[in-house]
């Protein structure tokens, strides 16, 4: 038989192998090197801490007792991995993408980062792990004992469970707590548990094949003895199973060290993939041999001894050491990892939720910026997972190791259980607020202490009988195994029926009743719908904080180097130079998410807010709360946009037709004038060929008549010449010939044009001042505007001795030139009228169609100036702006 | 006495022209350019026949012939419109408004003397 002293040093040479491990593992994953370590067997393989030394001891035990129930404990997980892996991606993408820490950060973090919420969670995943430890504590001490009966009751013994205490709290703060970021991955820890879960499966698969085939002597002599052993004869309840079923599934999501290795420290999304077959394959695997194992064992342990150490007593009574060393490092590696691992995910949860917004209210926001965060964080940590495993062995201690604790782990599991209507709700359902899950956690937790907890110490411990029998102040229906006179049931199916079925519709109802606060409803939505946005909306009014003590702060968690590094590139995102970014919506949100990621959500959320000033919610938060509104209204809004659209369109042909319309009567207009003005002079022409043509006329007449053709053919032609003029200006295609000249260049050739040798009578003045100003501009264009204005005054002014007034005046770069003759003018109500075609005004006898004006008009905005008429000055008074040309 | 043509009309080249061919045919031209005072010509001089333009300047020879229609003094007389614009809509308001005949410019000197001889009778 081995010795005790053999199997410390075996002992102690495991533990040297699994610092080894993780210390080069860590040392890998620092350099860059190890892809291996993120591959998604690992994963799964550290999944399997799901396996404690309960499950590894226990399920054989289980099954020696209960027969085919500890199947429970297996199928739970498998169906979540199988049945609920779409919920699974979604919490991992969930925890990667808000940076979650912990189970309590993820269900605080989804309602509205409620601190007090995330303080209920971890008190409750304290009491509910530290029996847990306790228990994992108990059966490493056990399987000493089985090696030495002797030493078993005595001091040794438990002293052995402080040494594995101890050690564990070693590797768990040396590997634990490397980095303070809790996001970060710990491959030392995470490779050194899937090691652990090799070493279990080998071992336990080992323990079987040597039963079945060494033992037994082969798989047709194992069945025969399963078949006449009592597992055979075991009657499963079918209530009892499917609450264990439910149990372990529930655990399996709810469960502190659980969510630690499966969201935590999850690496890539997509290895879920691979854990969603492989893990229960491994779950299969060590559970293969754990009924040939009880049955086996019942047959020939001795009567009384205990089925939970079949595992180990039966190679011993073999006399296969080795094996049995094998076995005892099986078990120690299972009680060993979920140890460290319930300590990692404990410590997080109790520095983040509880320890740090302590000291951050005690030391008010001055420490943050004085004291070394960073170091007390680490601190805090290291303390806890001191505190948590200690609590653990206290437990153990106080329990006296006795058989109370193997009830222990379906209690566990029913007390974290009750995290689940809050986390599932919570993922799947918007309308679930913060009140509702306080409500469901603490009606759940309560019921879960009364109906389960409690008593399990045993009637009298804490419960008194009294109570037990006629339920608390008296009132039977209060009886802690029998609530609401549902009495008869398995205590464990009673309290979890009750205790999840109230928690849930307190959860529900309490959530439909209450109005969740800005920041749950953001939160909400970013949980519900991680899929369509994996961003947060900003929830920082940006702009007030201070960039520099935001960097001094965060220093002091991550770490000068990397703080600033961080911060030089988010200032370098930003377009800036040196550390120091704009504190932007974006930037806070992003440093909050970072620091999150070492200090929990709520505390994060708590500490950039003491910096910042006012944190809460912004407009811009108000706005994404009322863009989820406005999805909901996203189908009738359509519908409306639609019909508004077509409202539109509608509109806009009407308009368009009423454009066609005019433009058509415009056209109608137009060619009606023009048939007018050329059918006019033709009327004359022929009238007077024919006249002609009939002949018997003198000479006088003949002259006369030819004249008449003669000057109405004139006017024909100049009426072509102006449409034609004006269709080119008007169409836009004429070229201007831009030169250079003075003012009174152009004039003089105008007043040639217009008048020619005869003045006719008409004098013009004119004002040398400025004429002597240089023009750029199609100087042919502006003397035809010119001719036409003096011709006008020729053809119109009604004065006796018409003047013409010529003055130019400079305006900025333009020049403008004023034509003022010293006739009536044009009465008042004409005037919009005379720029418009065929506008001639009163008895039109004077040659011309009336284009004249049109034309000019035309001209001038070509030439990127203006003709006006200028009412009020004595005559008809006409105004040119002339603005100088680009080359 | 010769029959009585008013020559409602304010080109003056066509005035000679119109006056000119109705003249050497035997009739006593009368010629008159505004729109405005038109209707006092009319009624002074009560023609035997009215050649009214459509675009007169100050009123349009619709108005005028309408005012004509309404004088039971002067309503029984022909009335020959002349319209430049030559639009079927023209042609149309013309008889709507009661015009004898309607003719387009440019016209042909036979047209004119035909239209006039078969609307006033020669005394």
């Amino acid at each position: 038989m081995a010795t005790l002293n053999i199997l410390v040093a075996v002992c102690v040479a495991y533990v040297v192998l699994l610092f080894s491990v993780a210390f080069a593992a860590d040392r890998a994953a620092r350099r860059g090197r190890g892809a291996w370590l993120r591959s998604p067997l690992v994963y799964t393989l550290s999944l399997s801490i799901y396996c404690t030394a309960w499950t590894f001891y226990g399920a054989v035990g289980f099954a020696a007792r209960s027969g085919m129930e500890y199947v429970t404990i297996y199928l739970g997980p498998t169906l979540v991995m199988i049945g609920w892996w779409w919920t699974l991606r979604k919490m991992v993408r969930v925890g990667r993408s808000q940076r979650i820490t912990s189970i309590a950060d993820m269900i605080s973090s989804r309602y509205g980062k409620s601190n007090l919420l995330a303080v209920c969670v971890t008190i409750l995943a304290v009491i509910g792990t530290t029996p847990y430890i306790a228990l994992q504590l108990q059966s490493v001490t056990l399987s000493f004992a089985a090696f030495s009966p002797a030493a078993g009751a005595g001091r040794s013994v438990q002293s052995i469970a402080i040494y594995v205490a101890l050690g564990l709290t070693l590797f768990t703060i040396l590997f634990g707590t490397r980095n303070l970021d809790a996001n970060e991955r710990h491959h030392g820890v995470v490779i050194a548990i899937a090691l652990e879960a090799v070493v279990k499966l080998l071992a336990l698969l080992a323990v079987g094949i040597f039963v079945v085939w060494g033992l037994e002597g082969g798989l047709g002599a194992t069945l025969a003895r399963i078949d006449a052993s009592p597992i055979a004869a075991f009657e499963v309840s079918g209530s009892r199973w499917t609450a264990l079923t439910l149990l372990s599934a529930a655990a399996f999501l709810c469960l502190p060290r659980m969510f630690q290795v499966m969201v935590v420290e999850n690496e890539d999304e997509s290895h879920l993939r691979t854990a969603a077959w492989a893990f229960p394959l491994y779950l299969m695997l060590i559970s293969l041999f754990v009924v040939p194992i009880a049955a086996v064992g019942l047959d020939l342990m001795p009567e009384g001894s205990n089925p939970d150490l079949y595992v180990l007593n039966l190679p011993l009574l073999a006399g296969q050491d080795g094996l049995a060393i094998l076995s005892f490092l099986g078990g120690f590696s299972s009680a060993t990892s979920m140890v460290i691992v319930a300590a990692i995910a404990l410590s997080t949860m109790v520095s983040n939720h509880i320890v740090m917004p302590i000291w951050l209210r005690a030391t008010g926001g001055a420490a943050m910026m004085s004291g070394d965060v960073r170091h007390v964080a680490l601190l805090a940590r290291r303390l806890s997972i001191g505190a948590v495993v200690f609590l653990g062995y206290l437990y153990f201690r106080m329990s006296g190791g006795g058989t109370a604790l193997a009830a222990i782990g379906l209690i566990a599991f029913a007390g974290l259980a009750q995290l689940l209507p809050a986390l599932m709700g919570g993922l799947v359902w918007r309308g679930a607020t913060r009140t509702g899950a306080l409500a469901g956690l603490g009606v759940g937790f309560a019921l879960w202490l009364y109906c389960l907890l409690l008593p399990s110490f045993g009637p009298g411990v804490i419960v008194p009988q009294s109570v037990m029998d006629h339920g608390l102040f008296g009132l039977s229906w209060l009886r802690p195994q029998a609530m609401f006179w549902t009495g008869g049931m398995d205590p464990l199916v009673h309290a979890v029926m009750w205790s999840v079925g109230l928690n849930t519709a307190a959860f529900c109802t309490v959530s439909m009743l209450s109005f969740p606060r800005p920041v749950e409803r953001l939160q909400g939505a970013q949980f519900v719908n991680v899929f369509e946005h994996s961003q947060r909306p900003g929830s920082w009014t940006g702009g007030l904080g201070q960039s520099e003590d935001l960097l001094i702060m965060s220093q002091r968690i991550m770490g000068a180097a990397e703080a600033q590094e961080m911060f030089a590139r988010a200032a370098r995102r930003q377009g800036l130079s040196g550390y120091l970014p704009e504190p932007s919506p974006e930037f806070l949100e992003f440093l909050e998410r970072r620091l999150s990621g070492s200090v929990g959500a709520a505390t994060a959320h708590a500490m950039v807010s003491q910096i910042v000033g006012r944190a809460t919610v912004s407009v811009e938060d108000l706005l994404a709360v009322a863009d989820e509104t406005a999805q909901i209204m996203e189908y009738s809004s359509q519908l409306e946009a639609k019909s508004a659209e077509q409202a539109r369109t509608a509109r806009q042909l009407r308009e368009v037709n009423e454009k066609l319309t005019q433009l058509s009567v415009q056209k109608d207009g137009f060619l009606s004038q023009v048939s007018h003005e050329l059918r006019t002079p033709m009327t004359s022409i022929r009238a007077f060929s024919e006249i002609l043509l009939g002949g018997g006329l003198n000479a006088q007449e003949l002259r006369k008549y030819a004249t008449i053709i003669h000057a109405e053919s004139l006017r024909l032609t100049r009426l072509l010449d102006d449409l034609l003029d004006l269709s080119v200006l008007e169409s836009g295609q004429v070229v201007l010939n831009v030169q250079t000249a003075t003012l009174d260049e152009v004039l003089d050739r105008a007043i040639a044009g217009a008048i020619g040798a005869a003045p006719g009578g008409l004098e013009i003045r004119r004002d040398p001042g400025f004429e002597a100003m240089m023009l750029r501009t199609d100087i042919d264009r502006l003397a035809q505007v010119f001719i036409n204005l003096i011709a006008n005054v020729r053809k119109y002014c009604d004065a006796g001795a018409p003047v013409l007034d010529i003055h130019a005046e400079p305006d900025g770069t333009r020049l403008i030139i004023d034509f003022v003759d010293n006739g009536t003018g044009i009465p008042i109500e004409d005037e919009a009228l005379i720029f418009e075609k065929f506008s001639r005004l009163g008895d039109a006898r004077a040659p011309g169609a009336g284009l004249g004006l049109a034309i000019c008009r035309e001209i001038m905005h070509r030439l990127g100036g203006a003709i006006t008429y200028v009412p009020g000055q004595g005559g008809a008074a006409f105004r040119v702006t002339v603005p100088q040309m680009p080359g | 006495m010769t029959s009585q043509v008013l020559l409602i009309e304010d080109e003056p080249n066509i005035i000679e022209a119109i006056s000119f061919i109705l003249s050497r045919d035997g009739w006593q031209v009368r010629s008159h350019s505004g729109g405005q005072d038109a209707m006092d010509v009319v009624r002074a001089r009560k023609p035997d026949l009215i050649i009214l333009d459509v675009m007169l300047p100050g009123r349009s020879g619709f108005d005028l012939l309408a005012d004509i229609r309404a004088d039971p003094q002067i309503a029984a007389t022909p009335v020959l419109m002349l319209t430049a614009r030559g639009q079927r809509k023209d042609r149309e308001m013309a008889e709507r408004a009661g015009a004898s005949l309607f003719m387009t410019k440019p016209f042909s000197n036979a047209e004119m003397l035909e239209a006039v001889r078969s609307l006033a009778p020669r005394t």
